[in-house]
């Protein structure tokens, strides 16, 4: 049997997902919609059945992309995912305004399973349920009652959805009910007044009401947290403590998966026959797919965070007080989020800015949020700083290195808030923007539910970028491997002929050779043919072939300079590449690597486009390659003329 | 601005709903429960004094001030 759960956002409804499915869940899509759909599976007397998790939902009625899914899967029948059983949970304390969803899809004639949640927190509030009465203006309907936040009444559902009657509503609200149209507001609102004066009704009836209802425990905390002063420094603290979680201890795991992949990619190069299938997996595929895990310890302990905050409470709190600070820059206070979560990676970042219901603030946040300095700049960043910025000491407490590299990041971040201000007055729009969010009352997370969300996000991370990351490595390596017939193999000639190279050893010949068949392959011939363009900027064509080849990913950058400046990447503080690029000259016997031009990469990959997995994730959440293209437009002129900027300045 | 919104409301004094201003979001905020006749009470700000915080029904909703600005009130004591 398909069942599908519905319910309010913030009544639990992914803890009773939880509480049913266990780690039987998987992420797939919708037919033909472009949204994740959840579904997990679970098991009565042997039989199974699919329950599949909808977006937390006020009305059928969407007010924000990913809520679409809702309306366009009940209102059609033939739908794919339309459910033989819908679930409805409810918050027990809030009655009034949860079974709106509730008595739009009864008059559906869904059969349906409602499920009173936070019990407890509606007793403990005072609010008193007679459930035989409430059953008795809905007889076909299963109502039971769970605190599933707490594991408890899993037992009941499970007896509930065995007991559901299949036979439909019949004494319906509102008889031959039509959905209305998407575009027919006022139709809408009719329906939703008619729909609220019908459960005021019943309200009244079936709810006693004791004491007062306030929770004066979240007033209290409340206080502080959105206090003018404390609020914001609470706010910064938090940021603090992510930062330095994702940015110092992620470290450790990353260092381990980067030398997990060289032991594997050397270990199977030993083992499988030399020849281009070895070299197809040992320097495309196994560095791709590396470069894809290494990302996924920041991306877990950004999401374990932000899915803490979520859980407790918080962060509507930080989209409550951080809303009127966005929205001079055309953003949302819900663009926090997505911002915060582009400097672990710009691709969660982008799909976070589903919940921004303004169509105009969500399109503005997930164009701004790829000039977040993401993690895959930090080997770059840290390479050229470390290259050309002496380690020392400003005012006695100050790392010269960490200020320049602090600046890069202010560098993204300012320039993200500057482009959202000229989108802001460049984009059109047609309607207000609203907010409308619901502050929940504090509760402590519950982890079964944050150790879920954090793997489903590492989850979308590695399969969406995973898959281009991986076959833009393998283009990239077959356009490093091949050449114009017979340049190639004249390169390896050419190394083993020239005198020069003969007292070299072996491995040192190895790498001169692997040089000069990247030179002379289809990528150094690109390269070179974009010299031109980028001399102005202080880079030659041995930086044009990294900077191509960066477009599979950012810190692709440093293997390739590597492989181009036939160095061995031992992975150790880059020591062995930096003593070489310092070396490094030009034609007129100038080093290439000189403050001006290093400074200048750098700008050049705080705003460049360089991330195809991040553009597919635009093209896929705006729904046309419109927005992408823009977006690869003016961050690669801000690129070109920063950089063009900051290399003119210093030399 | 209507003369008597919610927008200008002050902390703590129960209001009721007199009517919700047609908007882009006049559905939603029915959805919400904003109806005529509803009691709500604006119960704090956020710094700088947008969004306010509204208690309604026994659950509290944030609202930007042109939101809020669209649904005119009228004080319960003058009933």
């Amino acid at each position: 049997m398909k069942i599908a759960l519905f319910g309010n956002p913030n009544t639990g409804k992914s803890s009773v997902f939880n509480l049913l499915t266990g780690l039987r869940q998987h992420i797939g899509n919708f037919a033909g919609i472009t949204v994740e759909k959840k579904s997990g599976s679970f098991q009565i007397n042997n039989q199974q059945h699919e329950l599949i998790d909808f977006p937390g939902v006020y009305s059928i009625y969407p007010r924000s992309k990913d809520e679409e899914v809702v309306y366009k899967v009940v209102s059609n029948r033939k739908h794919p995912d339309f459910p033989d059983l819908a679930m409805i949970v409810v918050d027990a304390s809030n009655l009034e305004r949860n079974l709106l969803l509730f008595t739009q899809i009864y008059d559906l004639k869904i059969p349906i399973v409602l499920v009173l949640n936070m019990w407890d927190l509606a007793q403990k509030r005072g609010i008193n349920i007679d459930i035989e009465k409430l059953q008795s203006h809905f007889p076909s309907v299963s109502i039971v009652t769970t605190n599933a936040r707490i594991g408890f009444g899993k037992d009941r559902l499970i007896e509930a959805v065995k007991n559901h009657q299949l036979n439909i509503a019949s004494n319906l609200i509102l008889e031959d009910f039509k959905l209305c149209d998407l575009g027919n507001k006022k139709q809408q609102e009719d329906e939703t007044q008619f729909r609220y004066q019908f459960l005021k009704k019943i309200i009244a009836d079936v709810e006693i009401v004791e004491k007062s209802k306030t929770d004066t425990l979240s007033r209290k905390i409340d206080k502080v947290l959105i206090h003018p002063i404390f609020g914001y420094l609470i706010f910064a603290f938090v940021l603090f403590v992510i930062f330095q979680f994702i940015f110092s201890f992620a470290s450790i795991p990353m260092d381990f998966i980067d030398a997990q992949t060289t032991n594997l990619s050397s270990f199977v190069a030993n083992q499988l026959p030399i020849g281009l299938l070895n070299d197809l997996i040992c320097q495309g595929i196994i560095p791709g797919i590396g470069g894809v895990i290494i990302f996924v310890p920041q991306i877990a302990l950004l999401f374990l965070f932000i899915s803490i905050l979520e859980e407790s409470g918080y962060l509507s709190r930080v989209v409550f007080i951080m809303d009127r600070l966005m929205r001079p820059f055309g953003l949302n206070g819900k663009s926090v989020v997505p911002l915060i979560s582009s400097v672990a990676c710009a691709i969660p970042g982008v799909m976070a800015s589903r919940t921004i219901a303004d169509w105009k603030e969500r399109l503005i946040t997930i164009l701004v949020a790829p000039l977040m300095s993401c993690s895959a700049r930090i080997p770059v960043y840290t390479l050229l700083i470390s290259l050309v910025i002496p380690e020392k000491q400003i005012l006695g407490i100050f790392n010269l290195q960490g200020i320049v590299l602090f600046g890069l990041y202010f560098l993204g971040l300012i320039s993200a808030l500057f482009i959202a201000i000229i989108l802001n007055l460049l984009i059109k729009k047609k309607e207000k923007g609203f907010l409308l969010l619901e502050l929940p009352s504090y509760k402590m997370p519950r982890w079964p539910n944050v150790g879920i969300n954090v793997l489903e996000k590492v989850k979308i991370f590695v399969i969406d970028a995973g898959k281009i990351i991986l076959s833009i490595s393998i283009i990239l390596w077959a356009l490093a491997t091949f050449g114009p017939s017979g340049k190639m193999d004249n390169a390896e000639k050419y190394v083993k002929a020239n005198p020069t190279f003969s007292e070299l050893t072996t491995e040192e010949q190895n790498q001169k050779v692997a040089s000069a068949r990247l030179e002379s392959s289809y990528i150094g011939i690109f390269g070179k043919a974009i010299e031109p363009a980028i001399r102005p900027l202080g880079y030659d064509w041995k930086i044009g072939i990294s900077l191509i080849t960066s477009f599979a990913a950012r810190e692709v950058f440093v293997g390739s300079l590597a492989t181009i400046y036939a160095v061995q990447d031992d992975g150790d503080e880059n020591v062995r590449l930096i003593d070489r690029l310092k070396n490094e000259k030009n034609s007129k016997n100038e080093p290439i690597f000189t403050l001006a031009s290093s400074v200048s990469l750098m700008v050049f990959y705080v705003f460049a486009m360089q991330c195809m997995a991040t553009l597919a994730v635009v093209r896929r959440e705006t729904n046309s390659w419109k927005w992408p293209l823009i977006q690869v437009a003016f961050m690669g002129f801000m690129a070109y003329f920063g950089a063009l900027f900051a290399f003119t300045i210093l030399s | 601005m209507k003369s008597n919104s919610l927008a200008k409301q002050a902390f703590g004094v129960k209001v009721q709903i007199k009517n919700i201003e047609d908007s882009s979001f006049s559905n939603k905020l029915i959805e919400l429960g904003f109806i005529i006749g509803q009691t709500v009470e604006v119960v704090f700000s956020a710094p700088f004094g947008d969004p306010i915080a509204v208690e309604l029904n026994g659950s509290v909703l944030s609202l930007r001030l042109e939101e809020a600005a669209t649904i005119e009130v009228e004080n319960t004591d003058s009933l």
